[in-house]
């Protein structure tokens, strides 16, 4: 709870530091933040407390996804080198205040506990992200994908909130225990409102919305492409972190005794969710919109998890976010450094081809990308190996064979398009000069490398907790 | 007394008429092609849900969807205020509103 406010107070703090010369301890300055709202996050680690008159709830779960939360916008904050370059255009005290208040934003979406908090928080988050989508005034891409993610964002809290008003008419409270306690009693009465299942299935659209499930996945690979990479790589990892918390929240606590209406629908969409992103991925050109479509199909595997509904399930859904979040942002931190050194039609070149003969360039840079892919694809020693492991033994516990039949056909369709660029670092010829990329930059992507291999080795290191 | 006013015409009334101005903003936001008509049909399906929400609380005199509301508007006004800013930024560079000139980035 001291870190949600902390954050906050933060934000504010950061944009008076944009003025003058204290400009230039921006970076550090957000880095210490954060560090200090982690540190205050852990203090509460085994406490069970409700704050804010019942409406934000404190407890393992709160901890741990936080955890994750903040580390990856410590990572993305570490690896954001070029905020401050340009100063006339560019507004570093901004971006890391809009930084630091989409945190909280995502903090309180895990841990809400009514649902006006999960509505504040999917908000708080939303319009950061879209001023982030658009920091690259200039650029048509940016400015494009910016609309874009407005529109299709803001329809999606409209149909959020229309579910959210429709579930109040039928249980007449927007507590997540009451609703829970309603929907019980009235399954077991058969007396179920017709406005609990429409608000149900709404709010669910709504959120699976945001967290870019297929069908409502269309915005995704444009808004991804669009965004300047560090904002990509802040948008595929935080939003889907918080986004699945509070999905799964939802599914496990508020709607745990209506399973059988909605887990079928939600397994549909995550066999839907696997087979466009993982196939369209396959097809891509550009390795930033390749990206995009695997963040949807990783949607797809924590969607699974989040079916299954077991006790599990949580810890896989956390293994997998940690684990998918470390390596994207390996990914997208590489992507950053090749694709600045030779531009393709006005823009930074994203496709493949820019990473031929990285490995004879830059062997650090290729060994931090391959281990990113290989955890992507899931193959063993890497954190992603056990984030898969971990969902589909959920899926084997709750006898979703079908669905978990489909999961590993498209994750071996994923190791096709993960491999793309392994060829090309590595065996395809280029005279491409190499890339420099400074130390701190460099640490970061190695701290990331080095905790994918070390989850890999040890999942025990995360999975002791729970 | 306003709840028994409002509570002469059947709750049902109040829904039918929220779901179809939602329905509208729906329809508003998948058929137009102008920036800010799209916005406004998000704004009108925005305020079906405080209608719903009004209408709601007032039948169980429930305090509770009345303040939901007051939050909505406010963040309502935010997402204004920063989907203006994104709409002005994008005027200025290709001068039109029509998203359908959006193509940019292919599909």
């Amino acid at each position: 709870m001291l870190s949600i406010i902390s954050l906050s107070l933060f934000g504010i703090l950061n944009l008076f530091l944009g003025f003058l010369k204290s400009r230039l301890i921006l970076l550090p300055a957000t880095l210490v933040f954060l560090f200090v709202a982690l540190a205050l996050l852990t203090q509460e680690w085994n406490q069970q407390a409700l704050y804010f008159s019942d409406m934000l709830r404190v407890n393992n779960l709160f901890v741990s996804f936080s955890v994750i939360v903040l580390l990856t916008t410590v990572l993305v904050v570490g690896i954001s080198r070029n905020f401050g370059d340009d100063i006339e255009y560019t507004h570093p005290a901004e971006y890391y205040s809009i930084i630091l208040f989409s945190v909280t934003g995502a903090l309180m979406m895990i841990g809400f506990e009514n649902l006006i908090m999960l509505f504040i928080g999917v908000e708080i988050l939303s319009v950061a992200m879209y001023v982030l989508t658009g920091t690259d005034k200039r650029n048509l891409r940016s400015n494009e994908a910016a609309l874009k993610y407005f529109l299709m964002g803001s329809f999606a809290t409209g149909i959020l909130l229309f579910g959210l008003a429709m579930i109040y008419g039928a249980t007449g409270s927007f507590k997540l225990g009451a609703i829970a306690t309603y929907v019980q009693t009235a399954t077991q009465y058969r007396s179920v409102s017709p406005l609990l299942y429409i608000g149900l299935l709404l709010l669910f659209f709504g959120m699976l919305f945001k967290v870019s499930v297929a069908p409502f996945h269309f915005w995704t690979p444009d808004v991804y492409e669009g965004a300047p990479t560090i904002f990509t790589a802040y948008m595929s990892t935080v939003v889907k972190t918080a986004g699945f918390a509070a999905l799964y929240k939802l599914a496990s606590i508020a709607f745990a005794s209506s399973y059988g209406f909605w887990a079928q629908t939600l397994a549909v969409l995550a066999v839907l969710t696997l087979l466009i992103g993982n196939i369209t991925a396959a097809y891509q050109i550009s390795f930033k919109r390749m990206m995009a479509y695997s963040s949807i199909s990783h949607a797809g595997y924590l969607l699974l998890a989040v079916v299954a509904k077991v006790p599990s399930s949580q810890s896989a859904i956390l293994f997998y976010s940690l684990a998918y979040s470390l390596a994207t942002i390996s990914a997208f931190g590489v992507l950053i450094a090749v694709s600045e050194r030779k531009p393709y039609e006005g823009n930074p070149d994203e496709r493949y081809d820019a990473f031929n003969g990285l490995a004879k360039t830059n062997p650090l840079l290729a060994f931090i990308m391959t281990v990113s892919m290989l955890s992507l694809a899931g193959i063993p020693l890497t954190a992603g190996f056990w984030g898969k492991f971990f969902i589909f033994s959920a899926a084997v516990q709750a006898n979703l064979t079908a669905l978990l039949v489909i999961a590993v056909l498209m994750s071996c369709v994923g190791i096709y398009y993960y491999f793309r660029v392994i060829i090309a670092m590595y065996l395809k010829p280029s005279d491409n000069e190499g890339v420099i990329v400074s130390s701190g930059f460099k640490l970061t992507l190695l701290f990331t490398t080095v905790l994918t291999l070390l989850f890999g080795l040890f999942p025990d290191l995360v999975n002791r907790f729970f | 007394m306003i709840p028994e006013v409002v509570q002469k015409i059947p709750l049902q009334y109040y829904i039918y008429l929220a779901s179809a101005l939602f329905i509208i903003g729906i329809i508003g936001v998948l058929t137009r092609r102008n920036a800010i008509i799209i916005f406004m049909s998000v704004e009108l399906m925005l305020n079906a849900v405080n209608l719903l929400l009004i209408a709601f609380s007032t039948y169980r005199s429930d305090p509770n969807g009345q303040v939901f509301v007051f939050f909505i508007m406010a963040v309502a006004a935010a997402e204004v205020a920063v989907g203006l800013a994104i709409i002005v930024m994008l005027y200025r560079n290709i001068r039109s509103l029509d998203v359908g000139l959006m193509n940019k980035i292919k599909w």
